[in-house]
């Protein structure tokens, strides 16, 4: 069977440097360049998120709240306001900022270790309170940053380094699933499910969180987007694997779908 | 100014927190905090503001967090056990420079490592207004909010069951009054798409002649404003008697209340005691408090609990003259720290006793 995968050459210089002919970076992420690792979904989902600002017109009354993990590392990349918040906490930090500025815009941006783990009663009660903001939940299974420990949204049998042999209902409890959780709440107004694994999905992420941001705008209440991203590292394949292995792993347990719309 | 009222503490501190220009109250129930909350609830509506009922301490720290980024006057607090779920949040509060008045309607006096020693992680102190009656509380309620902007800093006022609970006549100013103007660094969303938009950052970026993301140097901004602090936030101190004291008792908060008429009953008995009632635990008013006890033989330290500012008063005094603990722990059922024990003929024994 034939090797397939890229390998690059380290033996030899390139011929001809590299010529940056567009970087295609979108206006609201002043600082393309990032030390997240090779395959991560974060990068593609953020972009979503800033695209979709600046298509609504909304960058001048952004205020965006993000919380800990790979992701913190655009906090200073953008071209939107930002506030900095502690793990877990940043749909409350949201709550304050909305309830003392009713006009602005307000977007966090959190893990699934951060929201589904350290943060689940703060999700679910600004959801509940039909908090009129919209969450963005990157959900990759996995604590990225810290190297690949389990998290709640981990699923049955994936292996981690804090599930060596799988995780075992018994013994490491079931995942939760965070989206359909908050959509079973009478103040969640949009709550939908998507990926950024292939372009399709990519696509798709992109118009949930645009619909999202429409029903803040509406005024209708809390709104959710969760986003499957890869973690190749985190999960121990190789990069190229990563939208495989969320496709196989993620995607059959936390549902791809709109689950419920204004 | 009004003209004077009879309010309970926990009603005339909210009037002045609004007064002060407070628009946003979040809280969690708890004695003898909840008072506060509640009064906070009926007032804030009346100036546009907005009060959260928040559904756990966490919860309302967070939400006075991203309030403060807007720039308005906000404000929460709970009794010492809901601090000490709040302190992560209060630590990182401290370090994102942002203006924030905390309530503690303590329980006892076991709180007062927690309030002045930082509380929570890390390397950071809160400036503590300590007031002795209802009338003391609405003035450094004034003084905290102001002090909380000037040093975008939080700042908290620790009471307890009788301040909060306690009817007093009081003037009080009226809560109609403008609130201060919103600040140049806060967050309203209009430097989007600028090119360099705001960021309010724990983690460092957002304090003027800060660029970027430099743990580092922003934990030694952080710290060499902490420093500025200490030097530039003017210690208040009640000192009474001490000119020819043979004996200096140190006391605080509405304690200090007790100890102050206790100092007084025994000076009218012929007794030569002062007393020293420090009013900003921190920063401590460590200079004050060594002048004054330089005259004496002895200092006694009074505290409704094992003995904590008791050391400040050992650091402040330096060895110049002996320091001995009169206080204790004094709790009755409800546990809620009103203290069997204080009252003035069991605090005057104890004074008499030091004095031996």
């Amino acid at each position: 069977m034939t090797d397939e995968r890229i390998y690059l050459s380290t033996d030899t210089p390139p011929a001809e440097p590299a010529v940056l002919v567009d970087d295609f970076t979108p206006s609201l992420i002043t600082q393309a360049n990032h030390h997240l690792c090779p395959g991560c979904g974060e990068p593609i989902a953020i972009r979503a998120a800033m695209e979709a600002i600046e298509e609504l017109e909304l960058a001048q009354s952004t205020i965006t709240v993000f919380g800990i993990g790979c992701y913190t590392a655009f906090a200073h990349n953008l071209d939107v306001e930002v506030v900095q918040a502690l793990h877990g906490r940043a749909p409350s930090v949201a709550t304050g900022i909305k309830r003392m500025l009713p006009d602005g815009f307000v977007v966090t941006v959190q893990g699934d270790g951060d929201m589904v783990n350290e943060g689940l009663q703060e999700v679910l009660h600004a959801a509940a309170r039909g908090e009129n903001i919209t969450c963005l939940l990157l959900n990759n299974g996995v604590f990225g940053e810290t190297g690949g420990q389990m998290t709640t949204t981990t699923t049955l049998g994936q292996r981690t380094k804090t599930s060596i042999e799988g995780r075992d209902p018994h013994q490491h409890g079931h995942p939760i699933l965070l989206s359909d959780l908050a959509a079973t709440m009478d103040g969640a107004a949009y709550v939908a499910r998507c990926a950024v694994n292939n372009a399709g999905n990519v696509a798709r992420t992109k118009r949930y969180i645009t619909r999202a941001y429409e029903s803040q705008m509406a005024g209708a209440g809390f709104s959710l987007v969760e986003i499957l991203t890869m973690c190749p590292t985190g999960w121990f394949v190789d990069t190229l694997e990563g939208p495989d292995y969320l496709q196989d792993t993620l995607a059959p347990v936390h549902n791809i779908g709109e689950l419920k719309t204004p | 100014m009004s003209d004077r009222v009879l309010l309970e503490g926990s009603e005339a501190i909210a009037r002045a927190a609004v007064a002060a220009g407070c628009r946003f109250f979040t809280g969690y129930p708890m004695t003898p905090f909840t008072e506060l909350l509640e009064h906070m609830a009926a007032l804030l509506p009346e100036v546009d503001g907005v009060c959260m009922n928040a559904e756990s301490e966490l919860e309302a720290v967070g939400m006075a967090w991203g309030a403060a980024t807007t720039g308005h006057l906000a404000a929460t607090g709970s009794t010492g056990q809901g601090l000490s779920l709040m302190q992560e949040s209060l630590s990182e509060i401290t370090n994102a420079r942002l203006p924030l008045v905390v309530f503690n309607m303590a329980r006892g006096q076991g709180d007062y490592f927690q309030a002045t020693r930082g509380g929570g992680h890390g390397d950071y102190r809160h400036i503590v207004l300590a007031p002795m009656d209802v009338p003391e509380a609405v003035e450094l309620t004034r003084l905290a909010f102001e002090l909380a902007s000037q040093w975008r800093t939080p700042v908290m006022v620790l009471g307890d069951y009788y301040l909060a609970h306690t009817y007093q006549a009081v003037s009080v100013p009226s809560i109609e009054g403008a609130a201060p103007e919103v600040p140049d660094w806060a967050l309203n969303g209009s430097s989007g798409g600028s090119g360099s938009a705001k960021i309010i950052s724990p983690l460092g970026g957002g304090v003027e002649g800060e660029e970027g993301f430099d743990l580092g140097a922003h934990y030694a901004a952080c710290a060499a404003h902490i420093q500025e602090m200490s030097a530039g936030v003017e210690p208040l101190v009640d000192i009474g008697f001490c000119e020819d004291a043979e004996l200096v008792v140190a006391a605080y908060g509405s304690v200090g209340k007790f100890v102050r008429y206790a100092c007084l009953r025994l000076r009218d008995a012929g007794h030569r005691v002062g007393y020293v009632r420090p009013i900003t635990l921190w920063p401590f008013p460590s200079e004050a408090v060594h002048n004054a006890v330089a005259g004496s033989t002895k200092v006694a330290v009074y505290e409704q609990n094992m003995g904590q500012m008791v050391d400040d008063v050992r650091l402040a005094t330096m060895g110049a003259v002996p320091v001995e603990f009169i206080g204790g722990p004094s709790w009755d059922h409800s546990g809620f720290g009103i203290g069997p024990d204080i009252n003035v003929p069991d605090i005057s024994e104890r004074i008499l006793e030091a004095l031996k």
